[in-house]
């Protein structure tokens, strides 16, 4: 009888486990974030939900991670950093959530960053400019091709475009908004200038919400730069470069770290007034058989993107929001866990296989090899997005791998 | 920096024309706020209702925005005075002090920026007109019409509607109600119905002032929230209730921001700003051309 006992007890205990275990396997893996749903970078943040839905789909389709269902849970942390604390601090506690992932940009993801390094989570972040410059947390991760000193490559491609002009360059005006983005933007501009010996003539930042752009506009043209290099975000980037062509800016390259014109929303809006400018990009079609699976992602997006609103081109942050993911995936296949200094340690030590490309990741967690493209505009006529979806308007000047033709200059000359 | 004349000049034209630009969407809380009291902190949402309304007839019809905006200033005369009959009823009638309203009015600018989201999504939005990209050229000195047109049509709404409170028979009720309102009522004229009217006013003239808006550049549903500091300031400088003090502390700030912007950078703009606001405050609390 006692055997009896003993042999329905240890059953009733297995079969509990194998419950327990089957309820477990059945919960969802939760994969929880801020992301901008409204506030000024709304239309990014919206663009990169999307985008991330795709790989949650996509992955759910063929069968899920480790056996469970992928869920994404999200809160609108409304472009504004004093919300990121409080929503990832409730990601983490009352969620909880398996994995975290960063909102778009710097001013967001930086204040959730003292969290992650308390809560010792892997950080895969989007599109933040050298944010673990100052916190060296060895698990965070940026999709971002920036390169592994991102505040210096992001504007090394420009300057460096500038220096092959003949003859050489001598002096820069270097001009941002008065924001986390644009700070970081200019002291690697600095760094750059510093680097290539060029004497600043000009180097003042403005308030976000600047109305009326041309007093600056006209302070830089009074010192005669021969670059000019403005970091800004969409509304200042259509502002400054409205001022710019009303103010008839003379300079041999302008451009640099513009946020906005590579959405459709501004491409359309801006049109005509955007040839001349170098700036960067992160993707576009003049490149696009470097990135042999991207258009498949980019055709399911666009239909979606139309539908609800959002940016329709999805050539700036849609295929790396879905790379980021891409990233997550891969490394929770791998090592078949979801414990995050095994995750951790397979993505500092492996390469990925995404829609944009291998992705190697650096000591900081940036990319290991610098990919982000400084291109110019030309040749844009009429404010129709048709134009953008074709190759014809960007020529990719940076990096040699990936160029597709020579700077045009003076700037003045070459807004046609 | 060089004081160079050209720059100077252009420094001048450009703080005129942003200070027309920011008189007409402060001369709406002019009346809510300096003559009505009524501290309506929503007025640059209705600021954005009216870019979005300039946005979508210019985007399907090719209307100009501003001729659009003051041909449908009665749509929101309208809303504005159904706003104020919800607000009478809950606070005024009630003996509420201002402040009350305070909440109601948080709650209409995030009520109406979230339905802007709703509807129009969160993308930037700006419209074009035949004199966006033109610049007339006087010498060295810059006219964009991008901004030159908004200011001409604000001069002209400002002077309007100096005139009409100083010489109609309404105008100078409204006047009225802000003084002595139990003398007004003694004289056989509602002051509710004056303030109703006068709210409404109000509101009309941030519609037009957002068609200025979405023509000088880009717009999304939130950015009505930078204009609050703003607005306020023009009108508490220039005195409470004193639509020439709401024009000439719209240029006094304008001019002042122009400036700084071109000679010393404009990162200090907003503080010199400010700090000729507290400045012109020490020496004449009342505003520059308030009682």
């Amino acid at each position: 009888m006692s055997r009896l006992k003993s042999w329905l007890a240890n059953g009733l205990i297995a079969l509990v486990i194998a419950l327990a275990g089957s309820a477990q396997a059945q919960q969802p893996l939760k994969i929880g974030f801020g992301m901008s749903l409204t506030g000024p970078l709304a239309g990014n943040g919206k663009a990169a939900l999307i985008s991330m839905q795709i790989w949650a789909e996509d992955v759910n389709a063929k069968g899920g991670l480790l056996g469970r269902k992928v869920e994404l849970v999200y809160y609108d942390d409304q472009t504004n950093p004093s919300t990121v604390p409080s929503i990832y601090n409730k990601l983490l506690d009352v969620d909880k959530v398996d994995l975290v992932v960063s909102g778009y940009g710097t001013n967001v993801i930086a204040p959730a960053m003292p969290i992650m390094m308390q809560r010792n989570m892997v950080f895969m972040s989007l599109f933040g400019l050298n944010v673990n410059s100052k916190f060296s947390y060895d698990r965070y991760f940026q999709i971002m091709p920036a390169g592994p000193e991102p505040a210096i490559d992001w504007s090394r491609g420009f300057f460096d475009v500038g220096m092959s002009l003949s003859p050489k360059p001598q002096t820069v005006a270097l001009v941002g908004a008065d924001a986390e983005y644009p700070a970081l933007a200019l002291d690697g501009a600095r760094a750059n200038v510093k680097r290539l010996g060029l004497k600043v003539v000009y180097d003042k930042s403005y308030p976000p919400n600047t109305v009326d752009f041309s007093p600056i506009v006209r302070a830089i043209q009074a010192t005669n730069p021969d670059i000019v290099f403005l970091a800004s975000y969409p509304p200042d980037s259509a502002g400054m470069v409205r001022a710019v062509n009303e103010v008839g800016l003379k300079t041999r390259i302008f451009g640099g770290g513009l946020v906005g014109p590579q959405f459709a929303s501004l491409r359309t809006q801006l049109g005509p007034l955007l040839n001349g400018i170098v700036n960067y990009e992160s993707y576009t079609p003049e490149v696009a058989s470097k990135y042999p699976f991207l258009d498949q992602f980019l055709a399911k997006y666009q239909g979606r993107a139309i539908k609800e609103g959002v940016d329709p081109l999805g050539f700036y942050l849609p295929p790396y929001a879905y790379a980021m993911m891409q990233v997550l995936e891969q490394a929770i296949r791998a090592t078949g866990t979801l414990d995050q200094t095994q995750l951790a340690e397979y993505m500092h030590k492996y390469e990925f296989d995404t829609f944009v490309g291998k992705v190697r990741f650096a000591k900081n967690g940036e990319w290991s090899v610098p990919r982000m493209l400084t291109v110019q505009y030309h040749g844009v006529a009429g404010n129709d997005l048709e134009q953008w979806m074709r190759p014809g308007h960007v020529t990719v000047l940076y990096p040699a791998a990936y160029k597709t033709g020579d700077v045009k200059t003076p700037y003045q000359d070459n807004k046609k | 920096m060089e004081f160079s004349t050209a720059l100077v000049l252009n420094a001048i034209v450009a703080g005129v024309l942003l200070g027309g630009f920011y008189a007409a969407v402060s001369v709406g809380i002019s009346i809510s706020f300096g003559m009505l009291d009524v501290v309506n902190i929503a007025h640059p949402a209705f600021i954005i209702v009216g870019s979005y309304i300039a946005y979508i007839v210019n985007d399907r019809f090719g209307f100009d925005p501003i001729a659009v905006s003051i041909v449908l200033s009665p749509l929101l005369f309208a809303l504005g005075l159904l706003i104020y009959r919800v607000y009478y009823v809950c606070f005024e009638r009630r003996g509420l002090e201002s402040l009350r309203g305070l909440a109601f009015f948080f709650g209409i600018l995030f009520i109406t920026e979230v339905a802007l989201v709703l509807i129009f999504g969160v993308d930037y939005r700006l419209v074009e007109t035949r004199y966006s990209s033109v610049t007339l050229r006087l010498g060295a000195v810059d006219f964009p019409l991008r901004l030159v047109v908004p200011f001409a049509v604000s001069l002209a709404m400002v002077i309007g509607l100096q005139i009409f409170l100083a010489r109609t028979f309404f105008g100078r009720a409204v006047l009225a109600v802000a003084q002595d309102q139990l003398a007004l009522r003694l004289m056989g004229i509602n002051p509710v119905r004056v303030k109703e009217f006068a709210f409404a006013l109000s509101i009309a003239t941030a519609g037009v002032a957002g068609a200025f808006l979405i023509v000088i550049q880009p717009v999304q549903p939130a950015i009505g929230r930078e204009y609050i500091g703003l607005v306020f300031a023009v009108c508490v400088l220039g005195g409470m209730g004193s639509i020439w003090g709401t024009l000439l502390g719209a240029f006094v700030l304008g001019l002042a921001e122009s400036f700084t912007s071109t000679f010393f950078g404009p990162s200090w703009a907003p503080a010199v700003s400010f700090g000729t606001l507290l400045a012109a405050l020490a020496f004449r609390p009342s505003g520059l051309l308030g009682r």
